[in-house]
């Protein structure tokens, strides 16, 4: 478990464990190991211990996890991966309410997490704005609540929030594309979005759509499933029906890809190369092997909730995040989202999860 | 019911006591101190303190409020499917943008009206096509639970809209002698339900029509419109537990309510309401509400998964179910 979160790191801490190394030198001889300050201290604005020396035991740690229903891979993995970070660490015991897409029941965990009096909470929630409520009834009572992925509509309700980057997503998918086409303007490039309503799909789309008008090109043909395997399966049925020639198809979640590639050897297409979405290992492993028209894959991380559970280490134990200067852990984190191909697929292998 | 031929007035005696509601309860009661036990053995203060009763009680009152109106469904015989998706409509009808603006400039309670309006109007559909319809209750609700669902997703976009009325959010996040509005709204609905039942005219045609349709109409029950009305009911407790959802989540979205119908009948089922109709009791539904929102508790205090709460809530039923059997073929002996 902790080679899986090593190799997760692994990228972020090789372009900074030079300046690491330094920065952690400099504070630990001016500061001395701090790794147990007094709560008066809170607030104070000498960063205490950086880098590495975040991960030294501290004060015990009791933090309430709450996450919708594992009913896709990427939401299995969530749970899971934050369920692995905490046993990383002999300081956090982690409480974890089983996952609900009903948001009363989801509700009703948060206030038991208040009246058991954790330490803090980090909360997926089904509905942002439906847990809104509680969450800031939990920062009321003093304990910080970190918000992940669905963001509450009250900046009240959580201490730092996590988020993938839905736009990103489009961005690096239209601009991996443009890089494969870019010499053949009158390219044909198909996408497979998932729910059209939700803002998240809006965005992707929208950043696919600015990316692919940077090189010239854009979206020609344009279906929208629902995150199933059933409905991906139906969408790109009927695309490639409409669509004799396709050169590149970006489908923006790999939970739903399953269906598309079904659909795209149903119908023996081969002539163009498909992106995902999200970073599936599955998807990754036909990346790898080159055996199917997948060529790359853009990550929606879903070890965000494991950054949850790290991040509320850090806020209960009044530390600072890695290696930023300025103190306190940041309000808003944003992911960020990575072409995954075959050149580098080895190095994402660790974060793909099972659909 | 009292038509019971056993041989001596001493077992006649003894089943009917243990057949009747008093018997019934008894059972129910010791089944959720049981539960209880289980939860201060497992989790101690954790379970055993006033901040968790209010907990538990809290989750309970929405599906709660809804368990008195499937009540008097299925008590005259029906049944109603629809509850959850009606639920989910009134929260979004009542949180639009158009609602809430209207709601700033007269005054929030145009929320909850539009919201109990809503839910009634939805039952009252339900009861014309079932009533005057003649179709059977079980599709007519399984239509409604698709359409109103549909409906919302339509109103709402399948956004979210959040509550931003103070007047209403000040109401619904209020506390009364130290217990939430919405568990004091739960409980107004369950005495005034109660009372409706056991006390009124109207309480007694919805057994007799559950029991006896036939020989209600002979009787002179106007048994049509009685079940426009039983369905009106059920729509009405939809639409308070919509707007009771509403202040817990202060947010509408087609997904409030979901699989909420499966929850409450179990809940009415396992309080001894015969599911076949013509006997229900008010106070079993609220100890049957009260035992699966306690399970849900007790099982979160012990960190275990939802999946194998669901598990025990599925022995639950069945278990109830039996029990309920060997009464009902006792109190109808022959």
């Amino acid at each position: 478990m902790s080679a899986r979160t090593e190799l997760a790191r692994s990228s972020r801490r090789r372009r900074t464990v030079a300046l690491a190394a330094v920065a952690t030198t400099a504070v630990l001889l001016a500061a001395g190991c701090t790794s147990n300050e007094p709560p008066e201290d809170e607030g104070s604005a000498a960063p205490q211990v950086a880098a590495e020396g975040n991960d030294e035991p501290g004060e015990k740690v009791v933090i309430g996890f709450s996450a919708p229903a594992a009913d896709h891979g990427w939401m299995g993995a969530i749970t899971q991966s934050a369920v692995d970070t905490a046993d990383q660490y002999s300081d956090v015991e982690l409480r974890q309410a089983e996952a609900t897409n009903d948001v009363n029941v989801q509700i009703s965990q948060v206030e038991q997490f208040i009246n058991d009096g954790v330490d803090a909470i980090v909360l997926l929630p089904f509905d942002g704005a439906a847990l809104t409520e509680v969450a800031t009834k939990a920062m009321d009572a003093g304990i910080p609540v970190i918000n992940v992925d669905r963001e509450f509509s009250s900046p009240f309700a959580a201490r730092a929030t996590v988020l993938g980057d839905n736009y990103g997503m489009g961005v690096s998918a239209g601009t991996y594309i443009c890089e494969q086409l870019g010499d053949t303007p009158d390219a044909v490039v198909a996408e497979v979005a998932g729910i059209d309503s939700l803002p998240l799909t809006q965005d992707r789309s929208k950043g696919f759509k600015d990316a692919l008008s940077d090189c010239g090109l854009d979206v020609d043909a344009r279906v929208a499933a629902d995150f199933t395997v059933q409905g991906g399966e139906t969408a790109t049925s009927n695309l490639l029906q409409a669509e004799p020639k396709i050169d590149a198809i970006w489908n923006h979640d790999d939970d739903q890809g399953v269906g598309v590639l079904a659909a795209i050897e149903n119908a023996g297409r081969d002539e163009f190369f498909m992106v995902g979405g999200a970073g599936s290992l599955d998807v990754m492993e036909h990346i790898k092997a080159d055996d199917s028209v997948l060529q790359a894959t853009v990550i929606y991380p879903s070890t965000q909730a494991a950054d949850g559970i790290k991040l509320a280490r850090l806020v209960v134990h009044d530390k600072n995040m890695g290696d930023l200067v300025s103190a306190g852990v940041p309000r808003t984190t944003q992911l960020y989202a990575p072409v995954v191909t075959a050149d580098n697929v080895d190095q994402y292998m660790s974060i793909g999860f099972r659909s | 019911m009292s038509t019971q031929v056993d041989a001596s007035p001493a077992a006649e005696s003894r089943s009917s006591w243990l057949s009747g509601p008093a018997g019934r309860t008894v059972g129910l009661v010791v089944a959720l101190v049981l539960l209880a036990v289980v939860g201060v053995i497992t989790g101690g203060e954790r379970f055993a303190s006033l901040d968790n009763v209010m907990t538990i009680l809290r989750l309970a009152s929405v599906t709660g409020v809804l368990a008195i109106g499937m009540t008097f469904v299925i008590t005259a015989g029906g049944i109603d499917l629809s509850v959850g998706s009606v639920l989910g409509l009134a929260t979004v009808w009542a949180s639009t943008l158009a609602t809430q603006t209207m709601a700033e400039d007269l005054h929030w309670t145009v929320m909850v009206l539009t919201g109990l309006a809503v839910g009634t109007a939805a039952g009252l559909i339900n009861g014309l096509i079932i009533a005057y319809g003649k179709v059977v209750a079980f599709i007519a609700t399984l239509a409604m639970m698709i359409a109103a669902r549909g409906l919302a997703e339509m109103i709402s976009g399948r956004q979210t809209q959040v509550v931003q009325v103070d007047g209403f959010l000040d109401f619904v996040r209020a506390d009364f002698i130290g217990v939430p509005v919405l568990v004091w709204m739960f409980v107004v609905v369950a005495v005034a339900g109660w009372f409706l039942f056991n006390r009124t005219t109207f309480g007694r045609r919805t057994v007799a029509v559950g029991g006896n349709a036939e020989a209600s109409r002979l009787a002179g029950i106007k048994v049509q419109r009685h079940l426009l009305y039983v369905y009106g009911l059920s729509g009405l407790t939809a639409g308070i537990a919509g707007v009771m959802m509403l202040g817990r989540t202060t947010a509408g979205t087609s997904t409030n309510g979901l699989y909420y119908e499966l929850e409450v009948i179990a809940a009415v089922v396992v309080g001894g309401t015969l599911l076949i109709g013509g006997r229900g009791t008010i106070v079993g539904t609220v100890i049957g509400v009260l035992i699966f929102a306690m399970l849900t508790n007790v099982f979160t205090i012990n960190n275990l998964s939802i999946s194998a709460q669901n598990v025990a809530k599925g022995v639950i039923i069945v278990v109830a179910v039996l029990i309920q059997q060997r009464f009902a073929a006792r109190s109808t002996s022959t």
